[in-house]
């Protein structure tokens, strides 16, 4: 019975959402939107396990003082900290002049852009040891990438203004992005669309349990 | 050794400083290379341009401050195109990360419109969990998925929201998306399923993904990356934070293209030597 609920809840609800893709009755929108709701709540309650799995996780690492354990304290030391101030706030936490605004504005918002930030400079020196053109396909490849790097930003066309129009770098790159470029995107995503359908069917069908853990 | 070989052995931090001193200049002392507006961007702009006057259009801001570079000026020009056609503007965010960024960039612009009032002609819904489950909720009705908005107002008693009760109340979704969830699911699960018509601003790693979704006409229109932010303010005749990031960003391109020769003809004398 372990296995068998969950696959024949999985079965009903799975058809019972497609089903509600084609058929807007309410006797399918009522049920399907509880289930919508029912969803958002579950994913809201994965928020509250992920906070308590990075506790525990870091914890164990603090308490075994493994390498980087002083990072790991200044984690949960934030967490805890973001946590209780945003708990005692309450709603509207985040109006101006409240604690975890500041705490919004002046730490996370210019670390999570820092972060962000640093990748130019990463690019940059992974362009300059890792980029190697060493076969035909790859010399295709990089050239595609400097015409694309170079032709999506303004220097591009200042840079080929005085040639004739198809060969302006701009063009060009508009062409690599429109036709060989999309061709290709296009076949993955209706690979990656046909491989998600499959997946979906075998779950419904109960091929597919590997969701359930455990042994097959 | 030769002084190629030399190069090849070059510490690292000289290739940051390189690209730091390139990106700083331009924002101190701006070159004005020439933007020309992409045909994605200029359908963009005319989209909101071909929305009627005073009718409410659903915007969500799915990023975080990770991505303000790009997805902050293409936001701001947007919501200016939007409120000087007199439109509602219905705005959702579905990164934990974002709702207090965008709460803060949409109070800045509608500070430059003193006229506009919150609740009456933009609603801020703020964050809720569940990605594409919200997305085809709020298809369901649109207070059954924001019963609350981001500033605790019930959105049942907000004048805005009395003409905003599902998607078929919108004439235009402006998603502007820095991954997932944002652009790729809203065109999957709501303009395919309740055929809204749509434009994005995506961030320029994301452009290629987007591409199918412009030519079969799912995306009316769209802006990549900062360029495109920079374009839409050219064609609002904006001098706007991304115009100003296009020369640092130009620089910056061109510096990773001569990263990418250099670090490959060091490579080739490298390998002659060892051939040799």
């Amino acid at each position: 019975m372990k296995r068998e609920v969950p696959l024949f809840l999985t079965a009903v609800i799975g058809t019972f959402m497609i089903l509600s893709f084609f058929v807007p009755h309410q006797i399918v929108s009522v049920p399907a939107q509880f289930l919508q709701l029912t969803a958002v709540i579950v994913v809201a309650c994965g928020y509250l396990l992920g906070g308590a799995n990075v506790l525990r996780v870091n914890l164990v690492a603090i308490g075994r003082q493994e390498p980087g354990w002083l990072y790991k304290l200044l984690l949960v030391l934030s967490l805890l900290a973001t946590v209780t101030i945003g708990a005692i706030e309450g709603p509207g936490f985040l109006d101006p002049g409240r604690r975890s605004r500041w705490i919004y504005d002046t730490l996370y918002s210019p670390m999570s852009a820092t972060m962000f930030g640093l990748l130019a400079f990463f690019i940059a020196s992974a362009a300059f040891r890792a980029f190697r053109v060493r076969t035909i396909e790859a010399m295709w490849l990089a050239a595609a990438a400097l015409i694309v790097m170079i032709g999506r930003v303004p220097i591009g066309e200042a840079l080929t203004r005085f040639l004739p129009v198809p060969l302006q770098l701009p063009v060009i790159q508009e062409w690599i992005m429109e036709v060989p470029q999309n061709a290709a995107k296009r076949a993955i995503l209706m690979g990656a669309a046909l491989g998600i359908m499959a997946t979906g069917l075998r779950v419904i069908l109960g091929i597919e349990r590997a969701y359930l853990g455990g042994e097959d | 050794m030769t002084p190629l070989q030399n190069l090849g052995r070059i510490d690292r931090r000289w290739l940051f400083l390189g690209m730091g001193i390139l990106v700083l200049i331009p924002l101190l002392f701006p070159l004005h290379l020439p933007i020309t507006p992409t045909a994605t961007s200029i359908a963009f702009h005319r989209a909101i341009a071909n929305v009627p006057d005073g009718s409410t259009v659903l915007m969500s801001c799915d990023y975080d401050p990770g991505t303000i570079p790009e997805m902050v000026p293409m936001t701001r020009t947007a919501l200016r195109q939007l409120w000087e056609k007199h439109c509602k503007v219905v705005i959702t965010v579905l990164w934990p990360g974002g709702p207090g960024l965008v709460d803060r960039v949409v109070a800045e612009v509608a500070a430059e419109y003193p006229d506009k009032k919150y609740g009456v002609d933009w609603v801020n819904l703020g964050y809720k969990p569940g990605n594409e489950a919200v997305m085809v909720l709020m298809g369901q009705g649109i207070l059954t998925a924001f019963p609350y908005d981001y500033r605790g107002n019930a959105t049942r008693s907000l004048p805005i929201m009395q003409r905003a009760r599902d998607y078929a109340d919108f004439p235009l979704l402006v998603s502007i998306s820095a991954g997932y969830p944002g652009t790729k699911e809203w065109v999957q699960q709501v303009q395919a399923r309740f055929h809204l018509p749509m434009v994005a601003g995506v961030t320029a790693v994301s452009v290629p993904e987007f591409y199918p979704y412009v030519q079969s006409g799912q995306l009316i229109g769209m802006l990549s990356g900062m360029a495109g932010a920079a374009e839409y303010e050219v064609l609002r005749k904006e001098s706007g934070e991304a115009s100003r990031g296009m020369d640092a960003q130009s620089l910056a391109h061109v510096f990773v293209a001569l990263c990418i020769v250099l670090g490959n003809v060091v490579q080739r004398d490298v390998r002659r030597g060892d051939g040799s």
